[in-house]
């Protein structure tokens, strides 16, 4: 065994080990701070992935942002949130039940694609991953429109998510 | 190097934990995670898929970028929604948001 393919499984135990401590754990903080766990579990798959600049939008968009509102409104409504309650809902064993299936059926259909086994291909000498995805972006036979979309989309739910929570006047 | 296989795999397992988490957690926060996780599956299938099959283009990563920003759209949304419940039934618990059914 390579010395990368140790590494994976390292990372991705420690990832599957902490979402399963997300979905499981009775205090909610806790399972914030595991998903924050996790979530760097990823970031470094996307290192090992060569895809340094996703690398560094995981850690500061998810990691900086996403988990911080999360503990956030877990604070502002916290006495809702007390580990002295069953957090676990009583129809768990069907649910259970949906997701190994879905792993099941899922592990299946890989299994019986041929090319499971092949291992990633040279990158050119080079490469800047960095520079082809940042011209993607803006380029205008690139991706700009859905680049526009995302911003458009962005300012609508930050613009929404404050009338919400506003609160009555 | 690493099969794609693993990757792959991998990406399934976490779905199928965040799947659980939507489906048996009770606080709506916590919901909220699960999804969370669900995404973070996607985006490494995608970027794994990338790295594998096509590593001339860049389509993947410009994919992962855009689930990237419609999960930060979200999770604000989603969030400002339950601070906005918190205040008018003093819950987040899902099985007790059912103004609808009334």
């Amino acid at each position: 065994m390579s010395i990368q393919q140790i590494l994976f499984i390292i990372v991705a135990a420690a990832s599957l080990g902490s979402s399963l401590m997300v979905v499981t754990v009775r205090n909610l903080v806790h399972a914030a701070l595991w998903l924050i766990a996790t979530l760097g579990g990823i970031a470094i798959l996307f290192v090992f992935l060569s895809a340094g600049f996703l690398a560094v939008a995981q850690v500061v968009i998810y990691i900086g942002a996403i988990s911080i509102l999360m503990i956030f409104t877990i604070m502002l409504t916290r006495n809702v949130a007390d580990d002295t309650r069953r957090q676990i809902s009583s129809t768990w064993p069907g649910a259970l039940i949906v997701s190994i299936g879905l792993f099941a059926i899922l592990v299946l259909m890989l299994s019986q694609w041929t090319e499971m086994a092949i291992t990633a291909p040279d990158l050119p000498p080079n490469y800047d991953g960095l520079r082809m995805l940042g011209l993607a972006l803006v380029a205008p036979n690139g991706y700009v429109l859905p680049f526009e979309l995302a911003s458009v989309l962005l300012l609508a739910a930050l613009i929404g998510a404050i009338f919400v929570a506003w609160g009555r006047r | 190097m690493v099969p794609l296989a693993w990757y792959l795999i991998f990406s399934a397992a976490l779905f199928c934990i965040g799947l659980f988490g939507v489906l048996a957690r009770k606080n709506a926060v916590a919901i909220l995670m699960g999804v969370e996780l669900m995404l973070n599956s996607v985006n490494v299938n995608l970027v794994a898929l990338w790295r594998y099959r096509v590593p001339s283009g860049i389509a993947g990563q410009v994919w992962a970028v855009i689930v990237i920003a419609v999960a930060a759209a979200e999770v604000a949304v989603g969030l400002g929604l339950f601070i906005a419940l918190y205040r008018r039934r003093k819950t987040v618990v899902a099985d007790d948001i059912d103004l609808m059914k009334w």
